[in-house]
């Protein structure tokens, strides 16, 4: 037996804070994997949207993007991008749920009674949230690719931009999923909450050109973090104009993401019920 | 290596030179209630201290603070010889908590609750494997350690929760209400780890509404009432603090009822169940007398009881329900 007295190396923070870190990133994609049925619904919304406005909606969609005159095709390629970026927003409504629901068991007051990092619990529900995402992602791009999107002329760097695009917005959102998460006394007001992050694509560019809205509500659409990225995202898979979106949406993703931390922080440190 | 972590049999017996726990005038308030309004404790090393109290009486909140889980709002706080403020992660990891409700992810198999503790206490993989497949089988969970924890009876998930809590070899161990909600047979064998736990020398804080518990398993008993300790001792002091013995004599024949009513005087009559209740503090000495009375009048009653202060009348005596204990006076909540 280990004598309590025996001088133990204290490690340092930065160790303590990766290796604890890891361990709940275990916890947590061990949830996942038992439990997918969430994680799957929640890949619906954008898989059946994505079938909707390409089969149903397509014809007259297609109308309203260049100038008219384009064809399904063509509103696949404009479709795909906003969606892969409402995936991130449907999946991170998981992580606001599953961290309300991790907060109200007893094992969380275990962990906040035990010598670890104390921000390991959350950096493992925001590791493995993201990692859901890019799961998502990327099964919702094989269904875009199955009915017939294809990336243009995007570069190898072009590809690794966009993933990093992605990742980057999947953590602002889990951050602020997070803190949602927290600041919800149960899962059904966590669902409620995390609402906006699946709402908000639909009021972006994402289904139809910014131009093509009226003209009150086109502020709305475009001072919210979705367009930038979207916009940004369409320009390195499809080749149009970027401009100031890049920018911009890696703005709006630093900005969410040290917010919700912070947010996420503040919440967690207060003293539980 | 210092005797005070060493296992001893002579406990609580003034080896005051290392205490476990201590607080000099714990507080905490929710909005305008005040939960613990002055708490002081002194808990040797190696002791089994009891806080007993009714629901509602904050010993949940007091264990709550002294595990680092709340902050309070005033007073002081040492366990295992660290401040509670100024290094409450040191105080973590002398500890084991096992909270009122279930400290288990019920998601996951007993087993892997078990090696996510080893995980977190940075054991190596091998001594990880070995401490949970021991534990698991001292639990007698080993049938069970490949189902989801949220099949566990309350039983099982009770004794998952402390096997999950023995993963860090704590030195202190917080036992908020263990016994709570459990059958019989589960709580005999909780009593059982428990005292397995203080052969090993651990200190154990716990806290039970059962009198019994604190009797059975405690050296020292802290009666907590309206967020002040109001009393504390062994549970033989505490049950001297009240009157309350007495010998009860029960008849079948009416005759030597009365007869016994007029040669005793001063009793307690339950015309009823023809029975007699002579206050007593139960030695050798008054217990001679009344025979004596009785044998003088050639009566025999049929059945004779001796009866002890236990601690419900210390507890009843001590929070003001002495006259109708099962009317509480006030609905809290």
């Amino acid at each position: 037996m280990s004598t309590p007295l025996a001088p133990v190396a204290r490690p340092s923070r930065i160790s303590l804070a990766v290796r604890d870190s890891s361990t709940m990133l275990r916890r947590n994609l061990l949830h996942a994997r038992r439990y997918p049925s969430m994680t799957l619904n929640l890949l619906l919304t954008p898989v059946m949207l994505l079938l909707l406005f390409v089969y149903v909606f397509g014809g007259a969609m297609s109308a309203g993007i260049g100038g008219g005159g384009a064809d399904r095709s063509e509103y696949i390629a404009y479709l795909v991008p906003g969606l892969l970026l409402m995936t991130i927003g449907s999946t991170t409504i998981g992580t606001a749920v599953s961290v309300s629901m991790d907060m109200t068991e007893g094992i969380i007051a275990r962990f906040r009674t035990m010598a670890i990092h104390r921000g390991s619990v959350l950096f493992g529900h925001v590791v493995g949230g993201v990692l859901q995402c890019v799961a998502s992602v990327i099964l919702v791009g094989a269904v875009g690719v199955a009915i017939g999107f294809r990336s243009t002329d995007a570069t190898a760097l072009e590809w690794l931009a966009a993933f990093g695009l992605l990742v980057l917005f999947a953590t602002a959102l889990t951050w602020i999923a997070v803190g949602m998460g927290l600041s919800s006394p149960n899962a059904e007001a966590a669902s409620n909450n995390a609402m906006p992050l699946i709402f908000l694509p639909l009021i972006s560019s994402a289904f139809v050109p910014i131009d093509a809205m009226p003209g009150w509500f086109q502020p709305i659409a475009e001072y919210q973090p979705f367009t930038p990225a979207i916009e940004t995202l369409r320009g390195l898979l499809l080749g149009t104009e970027i401009g100031h979106n890049g920018w911009i949406a890696v703005a709006w993703c630093l900005g969410l993401a040290v917010l919700g931390y912070l947010w996420s922080r503040s919440l967690f440190d207060r003293d539980p019920k | 290596m210092p005797s005070s972590v060493m296992p001893t049999s002579s406990r609580g017996d003034g080896r005051q030179s290392t205490l476990a726990v201590s607080t000099i005038g714990l507080r905490k308030s929710y909005g305008d209630k005040t939960v613990l309004d002055g708490i002081d404790l002194r808990i040797p090393t190696g002791s089994v201290f009891a806080l007993l109290g009714p629901n509602g009486a904050g010993k949940t909140t007091a264990v709550k603070i002294l595990s680092t889980l709340i902050t309070a709002d005033g007073g002081q706080a040492q366990v295992a010889g660290h401040d509670l403020a100024a290094d409450p992660q040191a105080v973590r990891a002398a500890i084991g908590v096992t909270g009122q409700f279930f400290a288990v992810d019920g998601l996951i198999t007993g087993e892997e609750n078990m090696l996510l503790m080893a995980d977190l206490h940075h054991l190596s993989r091998a001594r990880g494997r070995r401490v949970t497949a021991q534990l698991l089988e001292r639990f007698d969970l080993v049938e069970a350690a490949k189902k989801p924890a949220a099949s566990y009876s309350g039983g099982m998930k009770r004794r998952l929760d402390i096997a999950m809590t023995l993963v860090g070899d704590p030195r202190i161990i917080f036992l908020d209400e263990p016994t709570t909600g459990l059958d019989p047979r589960s709580r005999h064998n909780m009593w059982q780890i428990i005292r397995e736990l203080v052969a090993d020398g651990v200190t154990v804080f716990l806290t039970t509404q059962y009198l019994e518990e604190a009797d059975e398993l405690a050296d020292r008993i802290a009666v907590l009432h309206d967020g002040r300790i109001a009393a504390e001792g062994s549970a033989e002091e505490l049950k001297r603090i009240v009157p309350g013995g007495h010998v009860r004599l029960r008849f079948t024949d009416p005759a030597a009822y009365r007869a016994a009513l007029a040669a005793l005087g001063e009793v307690t009559r339950d015309d009823e169940a023809l029975a007699l209740q002579i206050p007593s503090d139960g030695s050798q000495r008054e217990l001679r007398s009344v025979l004596d009375r009785l044998d003088t009048t050639g009566i025999e009653a049929d059945e004779l009881t001796v009866h002890t202060p236990d601690l419900d009348d210390v507890f009843f005596a001590l929070t003001g329900d002495a006259t109708v204990p099962h009317q509480p006076k006030e609905n809290v909540r």
